[in-house]
């Protein structure tokens, strides 16, 4: 492993490649901070740019750093307008606008930029250690295991969302799953629910449905309340950027522990950053103290620094298969391998063998990345955080065209644009009668990866008998099932507790 | 009857109808072979369906109690006082979003986004059209630079009728 470790030194630490990384993170994170365009386009785009290098390593070095500044621009929009433009920063938003509309954007940028930093310092570290061993347990996962692992992050996520209100959650969680059948699974060549509708073919849009439950019923909110858009600290000066010695050792456990198991769910093929960042938040949330849980959802610093950390570990996890398998585990990766097979490398088991400079430059270039990336962004935090301070009469119209434009570039279709509105106004609707919507868009995220993997395990096992002879999967799916009774009973027997203290004064 | 359980009360009903298709209309256009595998394009949205129904009726019958209003908290919009806020200005921007939807391919990229942000700050009460005017110019023009050329992703710039 150490001669490996030099190998992969010697080769990222030439002046060309520093000067990759540098662009890379620089470009991503300008460019993924537009709604819209994630990683994964970031780096569809950058693959010709990539390939033109000519050299593998360099090649890598560059598209690494592409993607961890793509994340970390996309968090960024995440806590500044409530826009998540990633899957994976969805749950960076749940506690990072909040942050930001308390007059902390700079701590909250602060704190997601040294989580996100950890986190893949973390799962680079882990990738060195374990992708030999873990390769195999990723094969223990069948379809079965990942349908049952998919119906624990829903419920988990219902659970959380719905303090008190469980049903709604849920409802809203099916509601999701339904907007996601629309147009052609990939499994049935049919389309289905799309009333005969030619721009429903290819279903709704992620972004389209991430702008109209996130950052549109904002913005109509920060329009019919015009005292809103004040920050609530009265000035919209950016102050206490630092994170103090408390703060520093509340989150110390939570980024190490989501580091850990961000990773080891980005390992599982599938499963990726957006599974691990909302399994992230959920777990970190039930674990916590009685009055840190109430902060939750308000602007706490482990509801950001869970999914920060969990989703860019997860990212590195996500190359363990692609390089010891050469099964890529998510659409970025997915990409990445192809730009490997264009550059006339094949990921698979024998990759550390033949090619070990690969190997080594893409873990040393992970690690690199990460630290240009806080370099070059710790300074850059407070102009970034100053967008807030842009008066509202400018920044709502450029809030509501950054997500016309997100929907745009995604699907290139102006119907999507209205299905965007109309979707925008429904939220909006649901949010005053106190409906959570993460749950909406994370039923519709998950949808397809659910039923394909639900279709795949009732074609092998010729009907549902997965559920009950598989153990892997019956447990999980107890978890599922536990996460959703307990909350509800637990809030009834509260209550319940409640009105008999009421009844006896 | 309160607001949530109106909306859980519609849900239904399009449940209901994710239903009728799900059960009864959708399997009819199978093909033949298909018939004997173990999962239906149907049998998803069916478990789905019947899922949904469950959720709405328990929401619509109070079996959970609601949270308690939090009119107290500002951050909170109390749907009940809505004529309160700025419905006008929110109501001209949503109809604003919907004419570019509509203007976009039409009239071009810069045309329709220069409309829109202008427009946009003006109904929000900016009056300061020289600071107004050189930002909604720039930006609309960066940003079709960087999609157009930078991403070489399609945007039409100008009118249709110019042939671009």
């Amino acid at each position: 492993m150490l001669e490996g470790l030099m190998i992969g030194l010697s080769t990222a630490f030439s002046l060309t490649n520093i000067l990759m990384v540098v662009g890379g993170c620089l470009i991503g994170t300008f460019i993924g901070m537009l709604p819209g365009l994630g990683p994964m386009s970031i780096i569809a785009i950058m693959i010709p740019v990539a390939i033109s290098i000519g050299d593998p390593s360099a090649a890598l070095i560059l598209l690494a750093g592409v993607y961890y500044g793509a994340i970390f621009g996309g968090s960024t929009s995440s806590i500044l307008i409530n826009a998540p433009g990633v899957a994976s920063t969805v749950a960076t938003s749940f506690d990072g606008y909040p942050l930001a509309r308390q007059g902390k954007a700079g701590k909250a940028l602060t704190v997601a930029a040294i989580s996100s930093f950890i986190g893949g310092t973390i799962g680079a570290i882990l990738l060195m250690i374990f992708a030999p061993a873990l390769s195999t347990v990723a094969l223990l996962f069948g379809s079965p295991e990942y349908f049952a692992l998919m119906i624990v992050g829903l419920s988990a996520i219902a659970a959380f969302a719905g303090t008190g209100q469980v049903a709604k959650a849920l409802l809203m969680t099916i509601a999701g799953l339904m907007l996601a059948t629309i147009g052609e699974g990939v499994l049935f060549n049919m389309p289905r629910f799309t009333f005969g509708i030619m721009d429903l073919q290819s279903g709704l849009g992620f972004i389209t449905l991430a702008m109209a439950m996130f950052a549109l019923p904002e913005a109509i909110y920060l329009i019919l309340d015009p005292n809103r858009s004040k920050t609530e600290g009265g000035t919209n000066e950016i102050k206490d950027l630092r994170i103090t010695r408390e703060e520093a050792r509340a989150i110390a456990p939570v980024v190490g522990r989501q580091s850990i198991q961000g990773f080891l769910i980005g390992v599982l093929p599938g499963a990726g950053a957006t599974i691990a960042s909302f399994l992230g938040y959920a777990v970190e949330r039930n674990i916590a103290k009685k009055e840190d849980q109430e902060q939750f959802g308000k602007g706490s610093i482990k509801g950001l620094a869970a999914p920060e950390s969990a989703n860019n570990a997860a990212c590195t996890g996500s190359f363990v298969p692609l390089l010891t398998l050469g099964i890529p585990g998510s659409g970025t990766t997915a990409i990445l391998l192809g730009a490997l097979i264009a550059l006339n490398v094949s990921p698979g088991p024998r990759l550390m063998i033949d090619e070990p400079q690969i190997f080594w430059a893409v873990i040393i270039s992970m690690y690199l990345g990460n630290v240009i990336l806080l370099i070059l962004n710790l300074p850059l935090i407070p102009y970034i955080a100053k967008i807030l301070a842009v008066p509202r009469t400018f920044l709502i119209p450029f809030i509501l065209f950054f997500t016309l434009m997100g929907a745009y570039i995604g699907q290139n279709n102006a119907t999507e644009l209205l299905i965007l509105v109309g979707l925008g106004i429904c939220a909006t609707i649901l949010r005053f009668a106190d409906y959570p919507l993460a749950p909406l868009l994370i039923g519709f995220i998950l949808g397809p990866m659910l039923e394909n993997n639900f279709s795949r395990s009732m074609n092998l096992f010729d009907g549902p008998s997965f559920i009950y002879e598989r153990p892997l999967t019956l447990g999980l799916l107890v978890i599922a099932a536990l996460l959703i009774i307990l909350p509800s009973y637990r809030a009834r027997r509260a209550r319940l507790r409640q009105e008999g203290v009421a009844d006896g004064d | 009857m309160a607001l949530d359980r109106w909306i859980a009360l519609i849900i239904l009903v399009m449940s209901a109808g994710y239903a009728y298709t799900a059960f009864f209309t959708m399997d009819a256009s199978l093909a033949p072979f298909m018939r004997n595998n173990p999962i239906w394009p149907s049998t998803f949205p069916k478990v789905l369906s019947v899922m949904a129904i469950v959720a709405a009726l328990v929401i619509i019958l109070g079996f959970e109690k609601a949270n308690k209003p939090r009119d107290d908290d500002p951050s909170v919009i109390v749907y009940r006082r809505l004529l309160d806020y700025q419905v006008a200005p929110a109501l001209i921007l949503i109809g604003l979003m919907i004419a570019y939807a509509l203007l976009l391919r039409p009239i071009g990229f810069l045309a329709a986004t220069v409309g829109f942000l202008m427009i946009g700050s003006l109904v929000l009460g900016e009056r300061r059209l020289h600071i107004l005017i050189p930002v909604a110019l720039i930006a609309a023009g960066s940003i079709w630079y960087l999609v157009q050329e930078v991403l070489g992703i399609f945007l039409r710039p100008w009118p249709a009728f110019m042939g671009v």
